[in-house]
């Protein structure tokens, strides 16, 4: 799944560049600019495919360390640490 | 009267939220810098979204599309649905781990590290609080000139150089001092809470104000009809893109990666309770911002027909003002005032606290974990940087040729620049800390040259090489950035396996 990803988020990007609606000013219903729905279209799209990437995408490193972290969660005092930059 | 009187419970309330968190105070100043990494997906999204979201995302919006028409979504919105999330995606979830595991809070601790140069701060720290800054007078001056605007005539012999209205320096000042209030006792989780509370009165204000100026604007009884006048009272170009060049459409695209080196948003990642806080907040992010922006930019191209009857010497930031204050009561025009406050303040209470953070941490440097000092000297600070920006804030709102707004709006493009310096360094190895100072130093340089020649920001057409100066300033960082590296001498082994272990190159 990872692989469809990257390209999935370009495609996404290459569409935000719509040059096909750009002198458009159909409105949709009547009183929605095409050129607006469709961008607000491209939000909900835009949420989707991050819905897809956290789902089928998340770094597994992250996943390992969330389970133990829920498994050994420690005190909040216990996080006061001295940096060590 | 109304509106003050709702402003005034607005800020009562979040006096209230400030001190209320502050019982949940641990004592420590992980918690007050980071609320102990303890906040949970809800209070990421509300805080994550509500301090990338200013006022210019309710006002700003509905000025320029009254000016540039329905574009503005595309340029501004749209592009930040898609890459804000991505940055949320490569760059916080990565910082949080590494904060996490070695213990940062700023930045500059992590560069230090990543670099092994203790010396990085000397550059990075000016550069970031030289970007922030004007951001932050940014929301002052905003916050000052609303109430100033919202009182018009409730005071008229108090203020009777004003017309009646709370002068903006007096504005400020409360505004000032709420925010102060509650970042001083609630620190990052009072931050936290405060912006969740902001972020739903400006989102749910928002909404409502759009409801009643659909009717108010189209002015038909029913609420479809109203919205098919309203729409189709506008020209056409205004309905279209046809006025946007494409090469500043696709310049914009840039902007949104600018939030990958605020440090105020630096700040917030590592505060998330674990890895899997910010899956509510990638998913949701694109929708949050589709919610606010997507009203405000059909308001402002209706706004834009003859018919409304907008006033010609109107400045844009007031169209909204004018319009509620048309088409609805004092008690919606003070309930979007409050909405408009709510942007601002969730942005500064984080800058500021993040100011504070970055001058405790990166200058003064304690370590010797004494944990009271160490609260005491972040929160004198906090109290400090508030004083600060409000004295330039004031001597800002007199400069006669620079206007903070526009430098404001530069200085997002100083932060889209640095982008790169922070990718690199979280998934190049190859990155040096020379290749960083060169690439930090050429985008300052570019950046003021640049701002020189466009008037301080006074010339909105200014372009290098037919470009819009963002694509320039974010080329020539990667250039200098990875020319520089692969001349230079790399970081220690020991300090790239600190930060590029093997199980976790996936």
């Amino acid at each position: 799944m990872r692989f469809i990803v990257w390209p999935l988020l370009m495609l996404l990007v290459i569409l935000h560049h719509d040059f096909w609606f750009w002198d458009n000013s159909t409105l949709v219903f009547g009183w929605f600019p095409v050129g607006l729905l469709y961008h607000v279209g491209l939000s909900i799209v835009a949420a989707g495919f991050w819905l897809l990437t956290v789902q089928c995408a998340w770094p597994t490193y992250l996943a390992d360390e969330a389970t133990t972290t829920a498994n050994n969660r420690p005190a909040a005092s216990d996080h006061a640490e001295v940096p060590q930059a | 009267m109304t509106s003050l009187i709702i402003i005034g419970i607005y800020l009562a309330i979040l006096l209230f939220l400030g001190l209320a968190s502050s019982r949940l105070f641990r004592g420590t100043s992980l918690d007050y810098m980071l609320a102990s990494h303890s906040i949970g997906p809800f209070l990421l999204l509300m805080s994550l979204f509500g301090t990338t979201m200013t006022s210019f995302s309710l006002v700003g919006s509905t000025g320029k599309s009254y000016a540039e028409g329905i574009g503005v979504y595309g340029l501004m919105a749209s592009s930040s649905a898609l890459l804000h999330p991505l940055c949320f995606f490569i760059i916080g979830l990565k910082v949080w781990q590494l904060g996490k595991t070695h213990g940062f809070s700023t930045q500059i601790e992590y560069f230090k590290a990543r670099l092994d140069s203790q010396r990085i701060g000397w550059v990075l720290f000016p550069v970031l609080v030289g970007f922030v800054i004007p951001y932050v007078l940014i929301g002052i001056l905003g916050a000052g000139s609303t109430i100033s605007a919202v009182t018009r005539d409730l005071f008229p012999e108090a203020f009777a150089n004003t017309g009646g209205s709370i002068p903006p320096w007096l504005g400020s000042m409360v505004i000032c001092g709420v925010v102060l209030t509650y970042v001083f006792f609630g620190g990052m989780r009072g931050t936290a809470w405060a912006n969740a509370f902001q972020t739903t009165v400006f989102m749910a204000l928002g909404m409502i104000t759009f409801f009643i100026l659909v009717k108010g604007i189209g002015g038909k009884e029913g609420f479809l009809e109203s919205l098919q006048a309203a729409s189709n009272a506008v020209s056409p170009e205004k309905l279209s893109r046809e006025k946007m060049p494409h090469n500043q459409y696709f310049a914009f695209l840039l902007v949104p990666f600018s939030i990958g080196m605020f440090p105020h948003i630096f700040q917030h990642w590592l505060t998330a309770r674990n890895a899997n806080a910010f899956k509510l907040s990638i998913i949701v992010h694109p929708i949050f911002v589709m919610i606010v922006w997507a009203p405000c930019v059909l308001i402002g191209t209706w706004a834009s027909a003859a018919a409304v009857g907008i006033p010609e010497k109107l400045p844009s930031a007031a169209i909204l003002g004018f319009l509620v204050s048309k088409h609805s009561g004092e008690v919606l025009s003070g309930l979007l005032t409050a909405g408009i406050l709510a942007a601002i303040m969730s942005s500064l209470d984080s800058q500021f606290l993040c100011l504070g953070t970055m001058f405790t941490r990166d200058v003064l440097g304690r370590r010797d974990g004494d944990e009271k000092q160490a609260i005491f000297y972040a929160r004198l600070f906090v109290v400090a940087i508030v004083v600060v920006c409000y004295v330039l804030a004031l001597l800002a709102s007199t400069a006669k040729n620079v206007s903070v707004f526009n430098l404001g709006v530069w200085c997002f493009s100083g932060f889209a620049a640095l982008f790169p310096v922070i990718a690199a360094a979280l998934y190049w190895r190859g990155l040096t800390k020379c290749g960083t100072y060169a690439s930090i130093i050429t985008t300052a340089l570019a950046w003021l040259l640049m701002l020189r020649a466009a008037d301080w920001g006074n010339n909105h057409h200014y372009s290098f090489l037919g470009q819009d100066p963002i694509v320039t300033l974010f080329a020539a960082s990667t250039i200098v950035l990875v020319t520089v590296s692969l001349m230079t001498k790399q970081p220690s082994e020991s300090t790239l396996a600190k930060f590029f272990p093997e199980q976790r190159q996936n």
